[in-house]
């Protein structure tokens, strides 16, 4: 069927889509470097604010945190950054931990803490925010 | 695979793993990388707390800042910040080594150094620049 690979039990449908044996391609890794990228400027951002807010009370704390500009970014960094170590970790669970029930529990921890972690930063960034 | 025994029972080998290597600069960099990002991942609970507490009121928001002014929460922290950007130079390295540069016999080395190099000195840097901002050791 095809020239390249005659010996291939592919579908030529399933070559066109380029997604492999595990129907996910190249996505993670991608995820992984597209939200690396993204960070790198977010953190800058995240660590020059930790600077600016050292020392002050928690009325000053709040009106800043709760500013349109910084909330946003806030909620950029959070959720880019919850993204990135979810697709991180998954990598260290499946490097370690090969016994397949177990794999796949701490797998499932490492979705609930994310997400969890994730909302709740969320949650506390909007909650600032609105209650201004 | 952990499972090394085929359905038969024979020994099936194994790929060499860490422990046959020489020990070299770049692949402990490349396991420092690995610990950074596990301990910032767990460093995430710290960031959501503060936000939490931040959005709670003035009591919980003193509770944070206690934490931090002691002696643990000082060395937690400044272990965080380390990290954080330990990480992302090294993020920043692996990203030049995904575009294919980088890879010479003294390039590669030179980026290792420059990671470890750039982040202890960034990290001091930056706690210096904080310590001045609140007035001075206290």
């Amino acid at each position: 069927m095809s020239e390249h690979e005659p010996s291939s039990i592919r579908t030529p449908l399933s070559r066109v889509r380029y997604l492999g044996a595990a129907r996910a391609g190249t996505k993670h890794f991608w995820h992984q470097r597209l939200t690396s990228v993204a960070l790198i400027s977010l953190t800058i951002g995240f660590v020059v604010l930790l600077l600016s807010l050292l020392g002050r009370n928690h009325a000053a704390v709040v009106q800043i945190l709760g500013s349109s500009p910084v909330a946003v970014g806030m909620l950029l960094f959070v959720t880019v950054s919850v993204y990135h170590m979810w697709l991180g970790m998954q990598v260290i669970i499946e490097d370690y931990v090969h016994e397949e029930l177990t794999k796949f529990a701490v797998l499932m921890c490492n979705t609930f803490f994310s997400c969890a972690v994730g909302l709740a930063g969320v949650f506390a960034i909007l909650k600032l925010s609105f209650g201004l | 695979m952990a499972d090394t025994k085929s359905p038969a029972g024979r020994e099936r080998p194994l790929s060499p793993h860490l422990q046959i290597y020489k020990p070299t600069l770049t692949m402990m960099m490349s396991i420092a990388h690995r610990i950074t990002g596990a301990a910032l991942y767990f460093g995430t609970l710290l960031l959501v707390w503060w936000l939490i507490a931040a959005a709670a009121g003035p009591n919980a928001y003193g509770a944070v800042q206690w934490f931090m002014e002691t002696l643990v929460g000082r060395l937690v922290l400044f272990g965080y910040t380390w990290a954080l950007i330990h990480h992302g130079l090294g993020g920043i390295r692996h990203l030049i080594w995904d575009a294919g540069y980088g890879y010479g016999p003294t390039e590669r080395e030179w980026l290792t150094v420059a990671t470890l190099i750039g982040s202890v000195g960034l990290t001091i840097i930056l706690w210096f620049v904080g310590y001045l901002m609140m007035g001075g050791i206290r």
